[in-house]
């Protein structure tokens, strides 16, 4: 149940957004989060954007587990 | 911009070869994931038969649903039944069995029940249908108690008069207490909610380092999964105990305060009931008297929750707390299947018994 979709905001007015989620358009209340733009990224679940998607974030997360996973290698561990 | 793929094979490879190199220096580890939505992606990835054998992933009682007491299903029932009231819910309560009925069966019998994906759908029924009583079941995790919060806020600031809720919100830190003080158990450490962590962040999982649990907030892709199951060995295998956060890219350390905000204006927190658990400490939420108005309870005097029965034989109980695995129940896959379920376990689409069923032990 504690799902969340990802979207991409297009338009705001007032507390609802219209969002891009999986090639569809629907909207979203963005109220629970602050400073949320046209163009952030969200995650949706029940008809609300409870984060916002952080890209910076996730492109260090994934190098990080990436020279993580190679360190195995260069170890010789396997 | 755009959405960063965590599901790489080649990496999670490796990763799943850095958990097995980790974990020949370790005895029995047993880890608890403690969300629904982990149950499923661990089923679909067909993680269980990958890991070392030493390495036992367990379901905690991370399905709301699941969670749900009998008798909150029963009022919901009697309530449309009895009260005429318009009974508007997400889809997943509709066949859970209470103790003498669903709302499935309600439905049958006539009771006017909506299925909506959201909070703010009800308000819009209550509009549309002025002349009725409207009552929203509202239950879940933290994910999902800031959008209830929400919907009572705006119910308020509209003054609608026919619209109420049924307040079944659980709160998931008080649970993890419960399951660690459980020695039987042997919980080693946790896989945490990485949408539960989006709102309330890492500190008030703190407890858990402190009496020296692993955990690691864990989002929802292979990648997420495999780190985070190698984050929380790492620790195991160098006897250390930290909340490690291998979700950043949506759960932030101090979560998301706005949400939270909502959800402390309009709720506070309980003594409730988890159903096959019992009564937990402080482990869920009800509406302030503020917003008392709103509060189904108080409206139709709706009894005291006090039961913690599962259908007869039905092992939900046990299986919610990972005292035993949904195989080892005496009904799992003949008596009770998905489409035919006895116990909320296995109605749930997100429950231990319905993920083991579908992707296997």
């Amino acid at each position: 149940m504690c799902l969340a979709v990802p979207g991409k905001v297009i338009t705001i007015t007032g507390d609802i957004a219209t969002v891009e989620m999986l090639g569809n358009i629907t909207t979203a209340d963005v109220s629970l989060l602050e400073d949320v733009r046209v163009g952030d990224y969200v995650m949706v679940h029940v008809g609300f954007a409870i984060q916002k998607y952080d890209e910076a974030e996730a492109k260090i997360t994934l190098e990080l587990l990436k020279d993580l996973a190679e360190a195995v290698e260069n170890d010789g561990i396997r | 911009m755009a959405f960063v793929n965590f599901s790489d094979d080649t990496t999670a490879r490796l990763l799943l070869d850095k958990i097995h190199t980790a974990a020949r220096s370790l005895d029995q580890v047993r880890l608890m994931e403690v969300c629904g939505t982990h149950t499923m992606e661990i089923g679909k990835l067909g993680l269980r038969s990958l890991l070392p054998k030493n390495i036992a992933l367990l379901s905690g009682p991370g399905c709301p649903v699941c969670v749900t007491p009998g008798s909150y299903i029963d009022a919901a029932a009697d309530l449309a039944l009895s009260y005429g009231a318009r009974i508007v819910t997400y889809g997943d309560l509709m066949r859970v069995p209470g103790i003498h009925t669903s709302l499935d069966e309600a439905k049958s019998k006539g009771a006017n029940i909506d299925i909506v994906t959201s909070p703010l759908i009800a308000l819009d029924i209550a509009k549309a249908h002025a002349d009725q009583q409207v009552v929203f079941l509202t239950v879940g995790f933290e994910t999902t108690t800031p959008a209830s919060a929400k919907a009572i806020v705006n119910a308020a600031n509209e003054r609608l008069q026919n619209l109420s809720f049924f307040v079944s919100h659980k709160i998931i830190p008080p649970a993890l207490e419960i399951l660690i003080a459980d020695k039987q158990l042997g919980i080693s450490g946790f896989l945490l909610p990485g949408h539960v962590s989006a709102i309330i962040g890492q500190m008030p999982y703190q407890f858990l380092a402190d009496q020296g649990f692993p955990a690691a907030i864990t989002g929802f892709e292979a990648l997420d999964i495999f780190s985070g199951i190698l984050f929380v060995t790492e620790m195991l295998r160098h006897k250390k105990a930290a909340i490690v956060n291998a979700y950043t890219r949506i759960a932030k350390p101090q979560g998301n305060q706005r949400a939270q905000e909502f959800v402390y204006q309009v709720f506070r927190v309980a003594d409730v009931l988890w159903r096959g658990i019992g009564i937990l400490p402080q482990s869920g939420l009800v509406t302030t008297d503020e917003y008392g108005f709103f509060d189904a309870t108080k409206r139709f005097n709706i009894p005291h929750l006090d039961d913690t029965e599962m259908p007869e034989a039905c092992k939900c109980g046990d299986v919610l707390k990972g005292r035993i695995r949904p195989v080892d129940c005496p009904l799992f896959g003949e008596a009770c299947t998905p489409s035919s379920p006895v116990g909320p376990c296995m109605v749930s689409s997100e429950g231990s018994c319905a993920a083991y069923y579908k992707y296997g032990a």
